[in-house]
């Protein structure tokens, strides 16, 4: 059963990460970024329950605090602060992107068939979601071009890559899971600022500004 | 071909026939109710066939013959796919001759008829509603074929029979490919019976109809015909979901008894998705037509995704 | 009290104490004073391996070895002459107004974060930490990139996060793919991802598992290499950021990040023998000197054409250790070893020339040896030295590596000379203007540091005429380490 409720999980996780690339409201995608933290947290919870596996549980509340409460919350208030609640993203042409994110599933898939197979996780199966995941992140921050959607992009690959651990191996060694969410919060707060900064310079958050730098 | 698996088939067909009218009145009906008005009342449809069916149908001068078969074959399909779909038994002698594949053939074989005939009297509305037509069709029936097969995934078989007859025997297991895949049949299956975010078959505003503007030129017992015809397309889209998602209740081959209790369980089921169907069309806006593309290229997505999914976690416990 | 815990507990201390008085007038010496302290626990951990062999410490989350304990010593060496060197050029810049002071105390808290996250990564045993201490040493450089807050400094340090950031991630998903690998080869929870108990059942580990893991692991620490085509941050974060952290970046991040593929590479090799990471490395090694080469000729911004360079260096060391046997991989870790020294050492000269200039292109810094000499012989010489001239260091390592090429891989042999080539023409003939050319200009407020780069030249020399045997012996261990 809870075999089944993991593969839900990582079903609902992928299709966030769909619905991320195709959403063009910056308020939308910070839901659906809390969306994917909750699914993570449940997805989490019940391989701790099916595992008997109490760091799991841990992990959970940690990426509940983190990525359900503190990101978002940062999040909304960058967004609030910066003006750009409501902003729309004009470009990009969702049918096509959506059809590439397929392939790129596909893709995924095919590179993680044979490892899962291998595995002895309750959860293998859904090692090519989250690799599916991770790629589809990727995708999104290279078709954006505002600032804070690449930075949600790039929180999305991250989870992610949480769920690609809790799958595959039952999480990391605590340790590091303690080290990568201390990165992740202190890049959050980085970006941030710089999010602010970037926006006294060049009075915009179009990452088209940032293109500058090339050589001659 | 046993003797019961004749009789459920005539029944079905017989069902479908008389229900179809009344599932359509079913949904007006309740969206009146949720939009708090009066409506016309649940037997509207069939006091609209019955009239038009006394009225002589005028036919335009340069029409071909092919305007006055329309109707009869798009009415025939949709007869036989009400056929196909086992919504009271599974014990069907028609299924072999049709899978899924060959049900989405058959509402394509009445969208071209259709769109023909609109065309066929040249009136500028024919015309652009059969162009609007054949968009929307042409991205929906991938979607639909992609539900069908990550349910025939499932059950190794495209003939829609079997995966009823699987799905209904396995104990219950949480399927998120079937999530999806259903997710994707709704916004199809909107898309396909000139639904509310798509199309709105209560409005005969020139610009965004679709629906309304292909059958602009019939009239009378040709009229009846699509009308019903249309009826039966709603009715066999809800059948095809019941069957695919909820297919509790459906009786087994060599059960007469279980064919009796299935009919009204079958109403029941219909009444709940009537329901939902008008509470989605009351709830959601009508999209610009430019809109819809993008509408049925999620539902396609879902599908696809549905699929993928299906494939990557068969091997999973 | 443990060399490896004050090798720590050193740059951690000074990261709060300089968070807090960073922008004192002192501050700067506060920073040296540091990283002396961090330089003489690497001296004494050094010591303390060579006499009693390698070891574990704090319950096996730390682990040092003749590899890395030859890049603990340069890290901490190379970071030490770099804060001597950014004292009198943090004062320039404070007097040209483009740092201030809440600005300095950012700058010197994030310096010292720097030198233990690579400390950190050098030294840890577990390869998730090691993923956490690059990550940490990221977000530390891109705050001492943006520190001057231009809109260029900005758009280099977004870039860097993100295509880091990125690229980091994928080495996540490889060190996961690891932990799996390791779960599977019978580790128990505790040491799965140690290395060194990966290391002894690395045979063991599944082949399919580790040829993902390490693809992954390689774009993820490459991206931080700076290997081609995942460069693009490169050369904007060193053109942009403060010449001080140009020269930790050059000279010390990139060794750091290309130590943490040698370590994923040892694993890897021992599950499905080198053929997979040897041509792996050897592919990207070698397109990064090719494009890099040719990127460079084109340059206009003098640091900028020196990061071209550094990409360049990184491509044929990675190309040395994808060769693999024990006089590639020797090659390999001299490269590292002399490329930091007079990387660092070119960053240092062209600091000041550039400070002097008041601009970093190069067409406008004209005439070094006139306004002041010993900048300008200093950049001179760097630039020899970095170009394979004998008889400094670089010359020694790049014919070892290129000997090797020619009886081992003959294909390649043509490829590296063309990119050698092409960057000795392009390299050479840009600095001769700026060191001889005409013109002169006003001297600067503080005395240059020159002590740095003459230090480092000087090491690179002698390790171009002679490598003392201890030394010798270090980097056979080294490289029996890596090669197998």
């Amino acid at each position: 059963m809870s075999g089944q409720l993991i593969n839900l999980f990582a079903a609902l996780l992928l299709l966030l990460a769909f619905a991320m690339l195709s959403q063009r409201r910056i308020l939308s995608l910070i839901h659906l970024y809390t969306a994917q933290g909750v699914v993570l947290v449940c997805a989490a919870a019940v391989m701790g329950h099916a595992t008997h596996q109490p760091h799991l549980y841990v992990s959970a509340g940690l990426t509940l605090a983190l990525k359900v409460f503190v990101i978002p919350w940062i999040l909304h208030r960058v967004i609030a602060r910066l003006n750009v609640r409501w902003d729309v993203e004009t470009l990009i042409n969702i049918p096509t992107t959506l059809l590439a994110g397929i392939v790129l599933v596909i893709f995924a898939f095919n590179v993680a068939a044979p490892i899962a197979e291998l595995s002895s996780s309750i959860a293998r199966g859904t090692l090519g979601i989250a690799l599916a995941c991770v790629l589809l992140s990727l995708m999104m921050m290279i078709t954006r071009s505002k600032a804070v959607p690449q930075v949600i992009g790039f929180l999305a690959l991250e989870n992610g890559l949480f769920f690609a651990a809790t799958a595959a191996t039952y999480g990391m060694p605590m340790v590091v899971e303690l080290g990568i969410a201390l990165d992740v919060l202190v890049g959050i707060l980085i970006l941030g600022v710089f999010l602010f900064q970037i926006r006294e310079q060049f009075d915009s958050l179009d990452i088209r500004h940032l293109e500058k730098l090339k050589d001659q | 071909m046993s003797p019961l698996g004749a009789a459920s088939q005539l029944l079905e067909i017989a069902a479908a026939l008389a229900l179809a009218p009344l599932f359509a009145g079913w949904v007006a009906q309740c969206r009146a109710w949720l939009q708090n008005r009066s409506g016309p009342g649940l037997l509207q449809p069939y006091r609209l066939l019955h009239k038009l069916f006394h009225k002589d149908s005028v036919i335009a001068a340069h029409a071909s013959p092919l305007f006055r078969i329309a109707p009869y074959v798009v009415f025939g399909c949709m007869t036989l796919a009400c056929g196909i779909v086992p919504t009271l038994s599974t014990d069907l002698p028609l299924s072999p001759a049709a899978d899924a594949i060959a049900l989405v053939g058959l509402f394509a074989l009445a969208r071209v008829f259709v769109s023909l005939a609109a065309m066929d009297v040249g009136t500028a509305f024919g015309t652009l509603g059969a162009r609007r037509e054949m968009l929307v069709g042409f991205l929906a029936e991938p979607a639909l074929l992609m539900v069908f097969f990550s349910a025939a995934l499932i059950s190794d078989s495209t003939s829609l029979t079997t995966i009823v007859k699987t799905l209904s025997s396995q104990a219950l297991v949480i399927r998120p490919s079937l999530a999806f895949a259903a997710v994707a049949l709704v916004m199809a299956a909107l898309a396909e019976n000139a639904r509310v975010p798509v199309d709105n078959p209560a409005t005969h505003l020139e610009l965004t109809m679709i629906h309304e503007a292909l059958v602009l030129e019939y009239s009378g017992r040709h009229l009846a015909l699509i009308e019903w015809a249309s009826a039966l397309k709603l009715f066999a889209y809800a059948c095809i979901g019941i069957a695919l998602f909820a297919p509790w209740g459906i009786a087994q081959a060599h059960a007469p008894g279980a064919l009796l209790l299935a009919l009204p369980v079958l109403a029941g089921k219909l009444a709940v998705a009537g329901f939902a169907l008008a509470a989605l069309e009351t709830l959601s806006a009508k999209m610009r037509i430019f809109r819809v593309p993008e509408f049925l290229g999620m539902a396609f997505l879902l599908a696809v995704i549905a699929m993928l999914v299906a494939i990557l976690l068969q091997g999973a416990p | 009290m443990d060399p490896l815990l004050l090798l720590l507990a050193c740059p951690l201390a000074g990261t709060f104490a300089l968070g807090l008085f960073g922008h004192r007038a002192r501050a700067p010496e506060l920073n040296v004073a540091f990283s002396l302290g961090t330089l003489l626990a690497a001296g004494a951990l050094t010591a303390d391996v060579i006499a009693h062999g390698s070891r574990h410490a704090l319950e096996r989350q730390f682990f040092i070895d003749a590899l890395n304990v030859f890049l603990v010593a340069l890290t901490a060496f190379v970071a030490f002459t770099t804060a001597l060197f950014s004292r009198p050029y943090m004062r320039v810049e404070q007097a040209h107004g483009r740092m201030t002071a809440p600005r300095l105390r950012l700058y010197h808290s994030m310096y010292q974060l720097f030198t233990f996250t690579m400390l950190l990564a050098l030294t840890t045993n577990n390869l998730g930490l090691l993923w956490v201490a690059t990550e940490a040493a990221t977000l530390a450089t891109v705050l001492l990139v943006s520190v001057y807050r231009t809109a260029a400094s900005l758009e280099a340090a977004w870039k860097y996060f993100i295509l880091c950031g990125v690229g980091i991630a994928q080495a996540l998903f490889g060190t996961v793919l690891l932990y799996m690998a390791s779960e599977r080869a019978g580790i128990g929870e505790a040491g799965a991802l140690l290395w060194t108990q990966l290391d002894m059942v690395k045979t063991a580990l599944d082949p399919r598992i580790m040829g993902l893991a390490f693809a992954f692991l390689f774009v993820g620490y490459g991206t931080k290499v700076g290997l081609v085509p995942v460069h693009n941050w490169l050369p904007d974060a060193h053109a942009e950021g403060p010449t001080p952290v140009s020269a930790v970046l050059s000279g010390l991040l990139l060794n750091v990040a290309l130590y943490a593929v040698l370590r994923c590479k040892v694993l890897t090799d021992g599950a499905l023998g080198p053929a997979l990471t040897g041509q792996l490395m050897m592919a990207f090694g070698l397109l990064s000197v090719l494009v890099a080469a040719f990127f460079l000729s084109r340059q206009r911004d003098v640091k900028r054409m020196f990061a071209y360079s550094s990409i360049e260096h990184m491509g044929l060391i990675t190309f040395a250790f994808g060769i693999g046997g024990p006089v590639a991989t020797f090659a390999g870790l001299l490269h590292m070893t002399v490329h930091s020294l007079v990387k660092s050492a070119i960053f240092f000269a062209v600091g000041h020339a550039a400070q002097q200039a008041g601009t970093q292109v190069m067409s406008e810094i004209r005439g070094l040896i006139r306004s002041s000499p010993t900048v300008g012989w200093g950049l001179m010489i760097g630039a020899l030295a970095i170009l394979g001239m004998p008889p400094f260091g670089v010359f020694a390592s790049e014919f070892l590596i290129l000997t090797t090429a020619m009886r081992e891989q003959p294909w390649a042999t043509p490829f590296l000379l063309v990119g050698l080539g092409v960057a000795f023409a392009a390299v050479l003939r840009r600095v001769q203007p700026m060191v001889f050319g005409e013109d002169s200009f006003k001297p600067l407020p503080q005395r240059p540091a020159l002590v740095p780069v003459f230090v480092h030249l000087g090491i690179a020399l002698v390790l171009g005429l002679y490598i003392p045997p201890y030394l010798v012996d270090w980097y056979r261990e080294a490289a029996r380490l890596v090669a197998g």
